[in-house]
């Protein structure tokens, strides 16, 4: 367990050192304001009205946001790996997995290279280690 | 006065919600979940705390991307359970203590604690899953709740060191307030996992482990923890145990542990459960917790 001195951390190292987690895009502020209209889009699906008129006409609904087409695509496809790297962040997104009615760990589970039953069996053995995940740079 | 007499951390996972609503909680898969709170639930009917300060995290219900506040106290009279994109959970309101978070609000102000104060908000199962877990399923929840939200979504969180002056800070303003209330903190989220991304599903059962056994005696060496140990060691939503160390800043210098619990998986989640005693001579061996251990 590392432990430092909690003296003020120099942002641009703090932020460079986010980037270098293995499958993982740490939700900060650059990708916050590249994802604020998808995630307010996602947002807006906690209204019942508005599941209605998505789920009756995706494309129509999805319009209504300033969205870039990149982004619609990568939303109509549940692509939640695109969505993550085009700004998503998986607590508004998980708004469109209720709306689609699939549990959580499945939608989280079409992120990794596991089908859902696999991803199930992963983690009822304990769950995915972090040896060789938790550094790019480092390799460990 | 009012003092507080002990410190709650436990996992706040959506699924524990769905599987209490739905009479699963003894099933072969959250039975063993479920069990490691049998203790606490007996604990806490002999405790009967007045007044919970529950420290948790908004999942996009309340706050969506529009205002995110870093530190934000519930100063409201009641508090609805709110639409997750399935229907509110069926629990019931949960009752605030205007009065006392009022109280901490300004308190914490003067020390310099910068608070976001809400006066009306719904609240998600970040805070009614604790509640559930604790409770159990009753007609009103048996205490109020001050809830207190921090930003884990939009990096950077505060720091883990920043989380337990906190803590300390609160135990200060408890402390000042002059009617006698029986005050528990409450620690939510974590442990180790990850929601998102090609990682998703890490669990790192040792890290968490030593993680609870630092919240136990007087070492205050888990608030110097950086943000990266937690997101390399514990995933990307294990970050959520910097809110732990707000509770364990409430408790003083030193504390003992009554019960502890954990359980790899729950959905993507690793399950951790600990209850405190502040031991700091505050002389809180209370019938109550011997009650709950005589019924172990």
């Amino acid at each position: 367990m590392i432990t430092e001195n909690p003296t003020h951390q120099d942002i641009h190292e703090y932020l460079a050192e986010l980037e270098d987690i293995p499958g993982t895009r740490v939700f900060t502020a650059k990708r916050a304001r590249q994802g604020y209209q998808m995630n307010q889009f996602a947002m807006s699906l906690m209204n019942a009205e508005n599941r209605d008129r998505f789920k009756a006409d995706e494309r129509a609904y999805i319009d209504e946001w300033p969205l870039n087409e990149e982004q619609k695509q990568a939303l109509l496809a549940r692509d939640y790996n695109k969505c993550l790297d085009l700004g998503g962040n998986v607590y508004f997104l998980a708004k469109l997995f209720s709306t689609d009615g699939i549990p959580f760990a499945e939608a989280v589970s079409t992120m990794t290279d596991m089908s859902f039953p696999q991803y199930r069996e992963m983690m009822m053995k304990g769950g995915r280690s972090p040896e060789g995940l938790r550094s790019i740079r480092e390799k460990r | 006065m009012a003092r507080i007499t002990a410190g709650v951390a436990s996992s706040h996972v959506p699924l524990l919600g769905v599987a209490t609503d739905q009479g699963k909680d003894r099933d072969d898969y959250f039975g063993p979940i479920f069990a490691g709170y049998d203790w606490t639930r007996a604990w806490e009917q002999a405790e009967k705390p007045d007044v919970v300060i529950l420290v948790y995290n908004d999942h996009a219900s309340a706050f969506d991307m529009k205002i995110i506040p870093t530190f934000a106290i519930g100063c409201g009279e009641r508090y609805t359970s709110a639409d997750e994109g399935w229907g509110p959970r069926p629990v019931p309101d949960v009752e605030g203590h205007p009065d006392l978070a009022w109280h901490i609000a300004q308190s914490l102000i003067l020390d310099e604690f910068d608070m976001t104060i809400i006066n009306e908000m719904d609240v998600d199962h970040g805070l009614t899953v604790p509640l559930s877990m604790m409770f159990g399923k009753p007609e009103a929840w048996p205490c109020k709740v001050v809830p207190l939200a921090v930003n884990v979504v939009t990096y950077p969180p505060p720091s883990g060191n920043r989380c337990w002056a906190l803590g300390e800070a609160l135990r200060k303003a408890v402390e000042s307030f002059p009617e006698d209330l029986n005050v528990q903190v409450w620690g939510t989220g974590g442990m180790s996992h990850q929601l998102q991304g090609p990682r998703a599903g890490l669990i790192n059962r040792e890290w968490d482990n030593r993680f609870l056994d630092g919240l136990i005696g007087e070492s205050d060496h888990l608030r110097r923890i950086p943000h990266i140990e937690y997101l390399r060691e514990t995933g990307s939503e294990g970050i959520e145990m910097v809110m732990w160390l707000i509770m364990r800043g409430a408790m003083g210098r030193k504390t003992r542990a009554l019960h502890r619990h954990y359980h790899v998986p729950c959905s993507n989640t690793a399950i951790g459960h600990i209850v405190l005693r502040p031991d700091n001579g505050e002389g809180l061996d209370m019938t109550g917790s011997d009650h709950a251990i005589a019924a172990e």
